[in-house]
C-alpha cells in the first residue's frame, strides 16, 4: 500500500451531503475485474453530459461545465472537501480506487459512512473528519481563494492553511501506523498465525456445527 | 446497589457475538476477529482472488465460503448465457476462481442460485452466533439470525480469504425498540423506512443496531431480514435480532444447518443469543408500531421518506441549509413539486425484487394485491424478480407466477436485477419506478431514473393503479 505521511495539495470542494458510492463510481464500471483504471469515471454521471460505459474512451466525452471538478481551477486537486455522510451506500471499494486513481490522497468531510471510511485506509487514502463549522470555514476559504491549498501532516495529525490556521484531527493509532508505513494488513495479520489457529481450534470445539 | 452491579455485567447481543470472536486485540482497541461465514459474489471478489494469486497465498478455510453470481446475471433467457461481454467475463472469472481455489459456488444454471443475501439464509449457511461477511453492504441482512454480519470492501475480502479474520474495532450499540401491533398493509419494509426517516441515513453510523420489541418479535424471518437488510441505509454496518423459536424453526432441516445431536447442541447455544435483561445500549430509539403507515420515499436518500397519505415536503420550510439544499436538488432530480400528495405521483415502472424484498413472503403479499387485477395502462413495465431459484420454484408451486403473469407482470429469473441495474434491467432517464429495493440514490436504477422505495404490497398496488395508493385502505 502507498504510504501517507505529508501532503501539500490543492483542495476541490464538493458541496453536497450524503454523497453515495453509486455517485462516486456508477455500477457499470464495477464490471471490471481490475483494481485500477477507474479515475476517468469518477463521479461519471455528474462529470459528463452523456452516459458512460466501461471500455469507452472518455477523452472525447462532453464534460458538464457545472460540475466542480471540471473547473480549471481545481485541476490536479489532491484533497477533496465534502459534507456529512460522505461515501454512504454500497461497500464497493471501487469508490476509493476511483478517487485515488483520479489523484485524490485525502478527503476532508464532516462525517463518513463506516465501510467507505474503512476502505480508504486500505488504499493509502486518508479520510479526515472535522467539525461542521471547520468544514464550513474551509468551504468558504476554498471559494474565496483560487489555488487554495492545505498541508496535511499525518504524523502530527494537523491540517495547515496558508493563513497559518491549523486544524487538529483524530485518527486511530493502528490505522495511522499502517498508513504512515504503508503496511499490508494481511502481512501483519499473518504474523499471528499461531493465535488464529489456537482460537480456531477452541472455537470449533465449542461450536462443532460450524 | 447489588442489582446495579449485576446490571453492569449484563451483555447486549452485540457484546456476546463480539466477545465470542475476538482472536486478539491491540492497545487501541483494534481487534482481530474470526469470521465463520464468508459469502462471495462476482463483483467484489475478482481483485481479492487476484491479490491472493499475486502473493502466492491460499484460502484459509474454503469451507467457510459460499459463492454465487447475482449482480450481473440476466433475469431473462438464462440458457443463452450473458450477452454483455464485460459482465460475462466477470461471472466467468468467479467460476474459474472458485474452481481454482476449491470454493463452493452455486453456478448460474443451479436452481439454488440467487441473490447472495437470500441464498445464505435459505441454505442455512447463515446461522445464529456466526460472524458473517460479504463484499456487499447489505450483508447486514444476516443479522436477522442473531449473527454479527456486515459488509466489507474487497481488500477485506482478500484479508478474510487469506487469514479467516478481519481487523476491525468494536462499534457502539444502538437498540431500536418497536412495540405494538402493525396496522393493515404495514410491513417490515415500512418499519425499516420509518426508522431511517426517524434517525436519518447517518443516524446509525458508528453503531451496530439491535432491533427489538414485540413488533420485531412478531415478524417472520423474511420480515426480520428486510429490517436488518436496511440497517445499512440508516448508516449501521450491522443490524441484528435476537434468536428465538422463529429463528430456530426457520433453520431446521436446511442443507447447511446442523443435524441430530449437533442440532440440539447448537439450539441450546442459540437460545443464549439475546441481550440480557438490563444490558446497556449507547443509544435507544423507540417506535410505536401502531403509528407507522405505509411509507414512500420522495427523494434521493432513503431518509427522504413520508407516509403514503402525506405530501412531498417543501424545502422552503427546512431550517437546516444543507438539508434544504439537498431537498431542492432531490426534488429537481425526481421531477417533483413541493406539496404534491404522494398518492398523485404516477409511475412508469415497478420492480418487485432485491435482497430487501424478494423472498417468498414478499411475493405472496404482492400476489394478493395483484390477484384478479391488471397493471395500469401507464405502467410500461412491472417485473417480479424472485430472490433465488428456490424462491421462484416455491412461488410457481403456489401458483403465484400465474397470478402475476395474468395481471400483466413479467416473471423473471433470480438476481439483483433493477435494484442496482448492472444487468439489462434498468430505468431510462426520467422514468419513475415504484421499487421494493433499498436505495433511491441518483442513477441507482439507471442514469436519470427516479426511484421510490416501497413495500411489495405498495409496489403491487402502484402497478395496478398507475400511481401510489394507500394499501391500508384497500
Amino acid at each position: 500500500m502507498q504510504k501517507f505521511t505529508m501532503l501539500n495539495g490543492l483542495v476541490a470542494p464538493l458541496d453536497r451531503a450524503n454523497v453515495d458510492t453509486d455517485a462516486i463510481i456508477p455500477k457499470q464500471f464495477l464490471k471490471s475485474i481490475k483494481r485500477s483504471g477507474f479515475g476517468p469515471n469518477l463521479f461519471d454521471e455528474w462529470r459528463y453530459l452523456d452516459h458512460g460505459e466501461p471500455g469507452r474512451d472518455n477523452s472525447g466525452r462532453p464534460l458538464n461545465p457545472d460540475f466542480v471538478l471540471n473547473q480549471p481551477r481545481y485541476k490536479g486537486a489532491q484533497i477533496l472537501l465534502a459534507r456529512e455522510n460522505f461515501g454512504c451506500g454500497s461497500s464497493r471499494e471501487h469508490a476509493p480506487w476511483a478517487l485515488g486513481d483520479y489523484g485524490f490522497r485525502a478527503i476532508i468531510a464532516t462525517s463518513f459512512a463506516d465501510i467507505f471510511f474503512n476502505n480508504c485506509f486500505k488504499n493509502g487514502l486518508l479520510p479526515i473528519r472535522l467539525a461542521a463549522e471547520q468544514v464550513d470555514e474551509l468551504f468558504k476559504a476554498v471559494a474565496a481563494h483560487a489555488g487554495y491549498k492545505l498541508a496535511i501532516d499525518l504524523e502530527q495529525q494537523t491540517i495547515s492553511a496558508l493563513d497559518g490556521k491549523v486544524y487538529k484531527f483524530e485518527v486511530e493509532t493502528f490505522r495511522k501506523h499502517c498508513l504512515l508505513n504503508g503496511l499490508d494488513d494481511i502481512g501483519l495479520t499473518l504474523q499471528h498465525v499461531d493465535e488464529i489457529k489456537s482460537y480456531e481450534a477452541m472455537h470449533r470445539a465449542a461450536q462443532p456445527w460450524l | 446497589m447489588k442489582a446495579k452491579r449485576n446490571n453492569m455485567k449484563a451483555q447486549t447481543l452485540y457484546d456476546k457475538l463480539w466477545n465470542a470472536h475476538v482472536v486478539r486485540q491491540e492497545a487501541d482497541g483494534t481487534a482481530l476477529i474470526y469470521i465463520d461465514r464468508h459469502l462471495v459474489h462476482e463483483v467484489t471478489s475478482p481483485q481479492a482472488f487476484e491479490g491472493l494469486k499475486l502473493a502466492g497465498r491460499k484460502v484459509w478455510r474454503t469451507a467457510s465460503i459460499l459463492a454465487v453470481a447475482d449482480h450481473n446475471v440476466p433475469t431473462t433467457a438464462r440458457a443463452q448465457g450473458i450477452a454483455d461481454p464485460v459482465s460475462r467475463l466477470q461471472v466467468e472469472t468467479l467460476d474459474s476462481n472458485c474452481a481454482e481455489f476449491g470454493v463452493n459456488e452455486f453456478k448460474m444454471s443451479d436452481v439454488r442460485q440467487g441473490i447472495v443475501h437470500v441464498i445464505g439464509p435459505e441454505q442455512g449457511a447463515t446461522l445464529p452466533g456466526m460472524t458473517v461477511v460479504c463484499g456487499d453492504s447489505h450483508t447486514s441482512t444476516h443479522g436477522a439470525f442473531a449473527a454479527l454480519a456486515f459488509g466489507i470492501g474487497t481488500s477485506e475480502v482478500e484479508h478474510v480469504m487469506a487469514t479467516q479474520c478481519l481487523l476491525t474495532k468494536k462499534t457502539k450499540a444502538m437498540q431500536v425498540l418497536v412495540n405494538g401491533t402493525l396496522g393493515k398493509g404495514v410491513t417490515a419494509k415500512d418499519i425499516a423506512l420509518a426508522v431511517i426517516g426517524k434517525i436519518g441515513t447517518a443516524g446509525g453510523t458508528g453503531y451496530a443496531i439491535e432491533f427489538a420489541g414485540t413488533t420485531i418479535r412478531g415478524l417472520s424471518m423474511e420480515g426480520r431480514m428486510t429490517v436488518c437488510n436496511m440497517a445499512i441505509e440508516a448508516g449501521a454496518r450491522a443490524g441484528m435480532i435476537a434468536a428465538d423459536y422463529t429463528t430456530i424453526n426457520y433453520l431446521k432441516g436446511r442443507p447447511f444447518a446442523p443435524q441430530g445431536e449437533l442440532w440440539d447442541k447448537a439450539v441450546a447455544y442459540w437460545h443464549t443469543l439475546h441481550s440480557d435483561e438490563g444490558a446497556q445500549f449507547d443509544q435507544v430509539v423507540k417506535l410505536d408500531a401502531a403509528q407507522i403507515k405505509p411509507q414512500v420515499t420522495w427523494g434521493t436518500s432513503p431518509e427522504m421518506v413520508v407516509a403514503v397519505d402525506g405530501r412531498v415536503p417543501d424545502p422552503a420550510t427546512m431550517s437546516d441549509a444543507v438539508k434544504r439544499q439537498a431537498a431542492e436538488r432531490a426534488l429537481q432530480y425526481m421531477g417533483l413539486a413541493a406539496n404534491t400528495p404522494i398518492a398523485e405521483i404516477r409511475i412508469d415502472k415497478v420492480f418487485i425484487g432485491s435482497c430487501t424484498n424478494s423472498r417468498i413472503e414478499d411475493l405472496r403479499a404482492a400476489a394478493v394485491i395483484a390477484q384478479g387485477k391488471h397493471v395500469a395502462a401507464n405502467v410500461k413495465l412491472a417485473m417480479v424478480v424472485p430472490g433465488s431459484g428456490l424462491v421462484k420454484r416455491q412461488a410457481e408451486q403456489e401458483g403465484l407466477d400465474k397470478i402475476f403473469i395474468a395481471a400483466g407482470f413479467e416473471w423473471r429469473e433470480p438476481g439483483c436485477s433493477m435494484c442496482l441495474a448492472m444487468n439489462d434491467d434498468k430505468l431510462s432517464p426520467g422514468e419513475r419506478c415504484a421499487s421494493t429495493s433499498n436505495r433511491n440514490f441518483e442513477g441507482r436504477q439507471g442514469q436519470g431514473g427516479r426511484t421510490h422505495l416501497v413495500s411489495p404490497e405498495m409496489a403491487a398496488a402502484a402497478a395496478i393503479s398507475g400511481h401510489f395508493v394507500d394499501v391500508s385502505k384497500l
